[in-house]
């Protein structure tokens, strides 16, 4: 895959129209980097001139600011903003809702003011400006679920983007009981990824999984990484993997456009 | 002389139920006030509509349809009924009788009395439903672990007290003579009147009496109640509302304290040997993040004194729902508790408060349950008023891990990778491009 780095842009002297913050999850995890590839496909798709910083990309933070470390979390975002603003950047994408948060609410108050998008705005704002069409035929019909990200949703009112793209696949779509304000966390906010849960009755993946299988769907899409984690284990939980795919809006995008 | 003494005894009474009224709210806002200095002066004209918006206008109640509609009966009944009070108070005064029925004229008067009267029957059948579903059908988020004792009666009181009142109310009307004589404004009351046709007009007028007198004594102990219950919230939701966060919920404080620092460490020209500023040992260091009360800030202790227990948050919680100790009320709830102690602790050592050797974090909120969130703003979002209890968990999460290094160690182990290679998974900062060349 092409992907260039800030620092190759630099070199040619280029400036990019946007910069794609991969995350942790999107670099590393196996099932994360598979929606990292969707969507730069989608990016390149649509002629999108962006940049990645590479081996320059270092955590957010976020996660240890919801663990209540807040030294670590400013020490990772000053160190970013100066990365950010060396290469004066205006413009941020991400796949990943918590990085989105951060960055759009908490880094300017230290320095770091970007125009951030999370990855559905953006393919949303591709099409508005017609360099973008999805085509409605691989997926259509399909039964689907969208499962809201609480740093999507809740976190920042971000409720119609991702149906509007949603539909436009041509899918079956049924909302479950509890969605957009009322959804129910996939359990690995507030740094619960990373750690075990507390003592309970259940696991929240599980709780939230039950949720999606009450409206029988054959695709759960999400548009977060930690949310598909989640959502994944949930559904191997209750042995549905045969029939359920957990897919995130880019890939179900890119799998409609043939990518 | 004789004759005065009713107004003399209504009088005492009036000024003893308003005096110790407010001698507690004063109390009320001097606990409020040892929290920290927050800014939440800014933006009004979006904090007015805010308040309009959600208290006045109960915006967010119907966001459950059912307690949501009885709630607006209940809250509209409470409002306007008590603009009768104003007529209850000059007669008890002045010893006169319906005072505004010859100021206002039959029609207007009538008009008034007969929608109180509406108002009150449909408060009571609410009440009477609030009371049901509490009690029969034992909704859930009325039940939880923290719902017992004096929660739980709490909740039981302020329906008995509503009943009494309203019926009282009722029993007043159709119990004046005169009032049902004329006719006006007996919509409701015409009907119970009735019940007392067997009685003397001596004892009928008695009997209006004595429901008068305990309906205005009524009135006077529950306002005297509120502060001793989770009913505050018929006075708190208003600054509740106006003083609530308006950033997205997903914002989170950034410390600023810890910027200070950070700059600091980052400077590349600053002096690490220097000394101090003049003075400036002396001070004591800022505390980070919350342990107790006194280092949350005063609209977290407003929103302790708001919660009225209605478990919209918990039924919500993820963790909660899951069966994890972690309750958003109970979050609030100890908070007051614990507020109200740290209170009484000041008012029994002649104003400075004497430590106890007991704090909010370990005395009253564990850390299984602060780590058990995922501050997934569920709670925040179906609060009916605007308390925000994850503010309260993230302070308390900042405390433990910044000033006690008390996280869970997967957690720790987390952060050591984000110090070390920037990811919170123990990969390196060389490979986080290897995804392109992937498939």
């Amino acid at each position: 895959m092409n992907v260039p780095t800030m620092a190759e842009m630099m070199a040619q002297g280029k400036q990019p129209e946007v910069l794609f913050w991969v995350g942790a999850a999107g670099s590393y995890d196996d099932r994360a980097k598979k929606i990292t590839r969707a969507f730069v496909k989608i990016l390149q798709m649509a002629n999108v001139d962006f940049a990645v910083l590479g081996t320059e990309e270092s955590s957010t933070g976020d996660a240890a600011k919801r663990a209540g470390n807040e030294f670590l979390f400013q020490m990772q975002a000053m160190t970013n903003i100066e990365v950010l603003n060396a290469y004066e950047v205006k413009t941020i994408v991400t796949c990943d809702p918590h990085s989105f948060n951060t960055f759009k609410n908490e880094y300017p108050g230290l320095g770091g003011k970007y125009e951030v998008y999370h990855h559905t705005q953006f393919i949303s704002k591709l099409i508005t400006d017609n360099r973008l069409t999805i085509d409605d035929v691989n997926l259509k019909g399909k039964r689907l679920t969208y499962h809201d990200p609480c740093y999507l949703g809740r976190a920042n009112d971000v409720y119609e983007t991702p149906r509007e793209l949603i539909r436009r696949l041509g899918v079956k779509m049924t909302e479950m009981k509890r969605h957009k304000s009322t959804a129910l966390c996939c359990g690995a906010g507030g740094a619960q990824m990373f750690k075990e849960p507390e003592k309970g009755d259940k696991d929240i993946n599980v709780l939230r999984t039950e949720d999606a299988l009450e409206t029988n769907p054959q695709i759960i899409a999400t548009g977060c990484p930690y949310c598909n984690t989640m959502m994944t284990d949930g559904v191997k939980f209750k042995e549905k993997e045969a029939q359920i795919e957990v897919k995130d809006i880019a890939e179900l995008i890119a799998e409609a456009n043939n990518l | 002389m004789e004759k005065y003494l009713p107004n003399i005894f209504f009088a005492l009474i009036l000024i003893a139920g308003i005096g110790y009224f407010t001698m507690n709210v004063r109390k009320l806002i001097r606990n409020i006030k040892l929290g920290k200095d927050i800014d939440r002066n800014d933006r009004k004209p979006e904090r007015f509509k805010n308040m309009a918006k959600i208290a006045l206008g109960q915006y967010k109640m119907v966001r459950r349809p059912l307690s949501g509609i009885l709630h607006i009966i209940v809250y509209v009944g409470f409002i306007l009924i008590n603009i009768e009070l104003l007529e209850i108070v000059i007669d008890g005064l002045f010893g006169t009788h319906r005072v505004f029925q010859p100021v206002l004229g039959d029609a207007i008067y009538g008009f008034l009395i007969g929608n109180f009267e509406v108002l009150a029957a449909l408060v009571l059948v609410a009440v009477i439903i609030f009371w049901l579903r509490r009690n029969v059908e034992k909704v859930k988020r009325f039940w939880n672990k923290e719902m017992t004792g004096w929660p739980k009666k709490d909740g039981n009181i302020i329906l008995y007290f509503e009943m009494v009142l309203m019926s009282l109310f009722l029993i007043m009307n159709a119990t004046d003579i005169h009032f049902q004589e004329a006719g006006v404004g007996n919509v409701i009351s015409q009907f119970i009147a009735p019940w007392f046709d067997g009685y003397s007009a001596e004892t009928i007028h008695a009997i209006e009496k004595t429901a008068w007198w305990l309906h205005i004594v009524g009135i006077l102990i529950f306002l005297n109640y509120l502060y001793f219950s989770k009913h505050l919230h018929i006075l708190l939701a208003f600054p509740n509302t106006y003083f609530a966060n308006l950033n997205p919920k997903g914002q989170f404080t950034n410390l600023e304290a810890v910027t200070k620092e950070v700059k600091m460490m980052m400077d590349p020209d600053a002096d690490p040997y220097a000394m101090p500023e003049e003075g400036a040992e002396d001070e004591v260091p800022e505390k980070f993040g919350a342990s107790d009360v006194t280092d949350l800030n005063w609209v977290q202790l407003m929103n302790a004194y708001t919660c009225t227990e209605c478990g919209r948050c918990t039924s919500s919680c993820p963790a909660n729902l899951t069966g994890k100790e972690l309750s958003p009320r109970a979050i609030m709830m100890k908070t007051r508790d614990r507020l109200e102690e740290v209170g009484k602790n000041i008012d029994a050592n002649g104003g400075e408060f004497k430590d106890d050797g007991k704090q909010l974090l370990n005395d009253y909120i564990s850390p299984e349950e602060l780590w058990a969130c995922t501050s997934c703003n569920a709670c925040v979002q179906e609060c009916p008023i605007g308390i925000d209890p994850l503010s309260i968990i993230m302070d308390m999460r900042r405390y433990l891990v910044m000033e006690e290094s008390a996280a869970p160690q997967e957690l720790n182990m987390m952060m050591t990778n984000i110090e070390n290679n920037g990811a919170p998974w123990q990969y390196s900062q060389q490979d986080r491009l290897n995804w392109k060349d992937e498939n």
